[in-house]
């Protein structure tokens, strides 16, 4: 399991414990966090489970063309920090991150 | 005091309830489901959920947030009649729920075959989680599989087969995949990609019967007899409608609604996969199964029905994995007199821009996330860069025209 905190658009925090192997986004989803309606299930083509990276103890592996592409055309302003949760996964590395939710 | 009555807990009746409380509405809300399971995604059903053994069903939306935000799931119930003088709802337990406003988000479900063999053990629809299940379940010692029908989802599922390493054949009535749901290039370049995935591809063929002893053995068409252990028959859906016939609404294609998603009873609504609504431009009627029309529809009456009147007006977009190919749509292609091709580096088929009286109306890609987002931004704002532009397919020059055009718009 890896505690990961999220900032909801109003403002509240959660920390969640995430089972590794599972995307952030469904780590996100399941547990009920505010703002990110995942519409696509994803498949990284929506972009409603858009965060920023807060906080993260390790970079982050490195962003798919498919991810770079959808984040940078999408319509809430991609920021250097921008992520789709769906797209990244749960692991120990992870342990102690925060993303605050840009979702939609 | 009755409050919203929602039936059908899918992707348009379950982010309609989210979209009350998101909007504000206070009242109760009762979401029916007919479906026993939990509300998930129905998309991964033919895509990841067939890839693994144990892939779980998706969400759409964690059992806490249905108890945080006071919406009462009725899971495994069928609402079984309308009464709309005494604005009731009644469910098949027979219980009666008082509406102020009631919605129908009943979706489709999957056309039936009428072939000799169609009820054979081992010939299977996809639609549902309980579907889902059945199919992944029968897989084990199938060898060869059928796949009736060249629609998105008997393509994603006949993709997702052949990764498995089953002899997949797909059988089409049409002279192409995918009918009117995609342009004659992109179903041309579907047709190569499941090709190279190992499928055999069969179209203009008909089907005359499903055979087999017991359970099925083959797919007999007018030229050829084809050997399978199991079928898939992927022939469209029908709206679920039966309810709104029942209580007399308008029902022509799917559930008739104007543009505020009302039925002829102004009491009653309807969205996403089930209803007919008025494209916005022209007004005619027209019925979409995409993920967005149910999500978008849910979001302009859950705004209406918290006392902001909104029509329903988004860009239409769609998007369709099979194998590793993304296909996305963003736009209606009916319309369109003129199409713009562009290619990859590799020479292949990566988007189509389709033109109606020289304006955009709809844009294809392959594999091609950043240009179909700009294309949703095109076409929300109305604007059509220059043909020269989109040849190019390149999304930075395609972006730098459409801010140029916006800016001074
Ligand atoms: C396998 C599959 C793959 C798909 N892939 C894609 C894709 O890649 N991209 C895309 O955009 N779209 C895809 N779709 C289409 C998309 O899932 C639908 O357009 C969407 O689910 C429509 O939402 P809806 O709310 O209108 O209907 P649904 O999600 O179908 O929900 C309708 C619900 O109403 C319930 N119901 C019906 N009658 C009653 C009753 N009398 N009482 C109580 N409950 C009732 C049903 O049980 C059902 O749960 C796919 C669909 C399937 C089946």
């Amino acid at each position: 399991m890896t505690k990961i905190t999220f900032i909801e658009p109003n403002g509240t925090r959660r920390e969640i414990e995430a089972a590794d192997g599972q995307s952030v986004m469904l780590a996100a989803t399941g547990a009920g966090i505010d703002g990110i309606s995942a519409e696509c299930g994803g498949s990284c083509i929506c972009a409603t489970c858009h965060c920023l990276v807060i906080d993260a103890p390790q970079d982050l592996p490195e962003m798919e063309d498919t991810e770079r592409d959808t984040l940078e055309f999408t319509s809430d302003a991609m920021q250097d920090n921008s992520r789709l949760t769906c797209q990244v996964e749960v692991t120990p590395a992870l342990d102690g991150a925060v993303f605050q939710v840009v979702g939609h | 005091m009755a409050g919203v009555v929602i039936i059908g807990a899918g992707h348009g009746g379950t982010q309609l309830a989210a979209g009350l409380r998101d909007e504000g509405y206070a009242g109760t809300i009762d979401l029916i489901s007919a479906d026993p399971d939990h509300p998930y995604h129905k998309p991964p059903l033919s895509k990841s959920f067939m890839k693994a053994e144990d892939a779980p069903l998706q969400p759409l939306r964690a059992p806490v947030f249905f108890a945080d935000k006071d919406i009462r799931l009725h899971l495994g119930q069928t609402a079984t009649g309308i009464d709309r003088a005494a604005k009731t709802v009644t469910l098949a337990d027979g219980a009666t729920l008082p509406y102020a406003a009631l919605v129908l988000a009943t979706g489709t479900e999957a056309r039936r075959l009428t072939l000799p063999g169609h009820d054979l053990p081992g010939v299977h629809t996809l639609r549902t989680a309980s579907d889902a299940r059945a199919l992944r379940g029968a897989l084990p010692g199938v060898a060869r599989v059928v796949v009736i029908g060249g629609g998105f989802i008997g393509l994603e599922a006949a993709a997702m087969l052949a990764g498995r390493g089953i002899a997949v054949t797909v059988a089409e009535l049409a002279p192409r995949l995918l009918g009117r749901a995609a342009s004659a290039e992109v179903a041309q370049a579907v047709a190569h990609e499941l090709e190279a995935l190992g499928v055999r591809v069969l179209t203009g063929v008909s089907v005359e019967a499903i055979e087999g002893e017991g359970r099925v053995a083959a797919v007999r068409l007018g030229t050829e007899v084809l050997a399978a252990d199991l079928v898939i028959v992927g022939i469209g859906a029908v709206p679920v409608d039966g309810l709104a016939r029942a209580a007399d609404l308008t029902v022509e294609n799917g559930v008739v609604v104007d543009a505020h998603l009302a039925t002829s009873d102004p009491h009653i609504f309807a969205l996403g996969d089930c209803a007919s609504f008025p494209a916005p431009g022209n007004g005619r009627h027209m019925r979409l199964e995409s993920v967005q029309n149910a999500t978008d529809q849910a979001r302009a009456l859950a705004a209406t029905l918290a006392g902001k009147p909104t029509a329903y007006g988004a860009v239409p977009w769609f998007w369709s994995d099979i194998g590793p190919m993304k296909l996305q749509i963003a736009g209606l292609i009916g319309a369109a007199d003129e199409a713009i091709t562009t290619h990859g580096a590799d020479g292949r088929l990566k988007s189509v821009y389709h033109l109606a009286a020289g304006r955009l109306v709809a844009v294809e890609t392959l594999n091609s996330a950043g240009e179909h987002m700009l294309a949703r931004r095109l076409l929300t704002d109305g604007v059509t860069p220059p043909r020269d532009v989109l040849a190019t397919g390149d999304a930075a020059r395609i972006k730098a025209a459409w801010q140029d055009l916006t800016a001074t718009a």
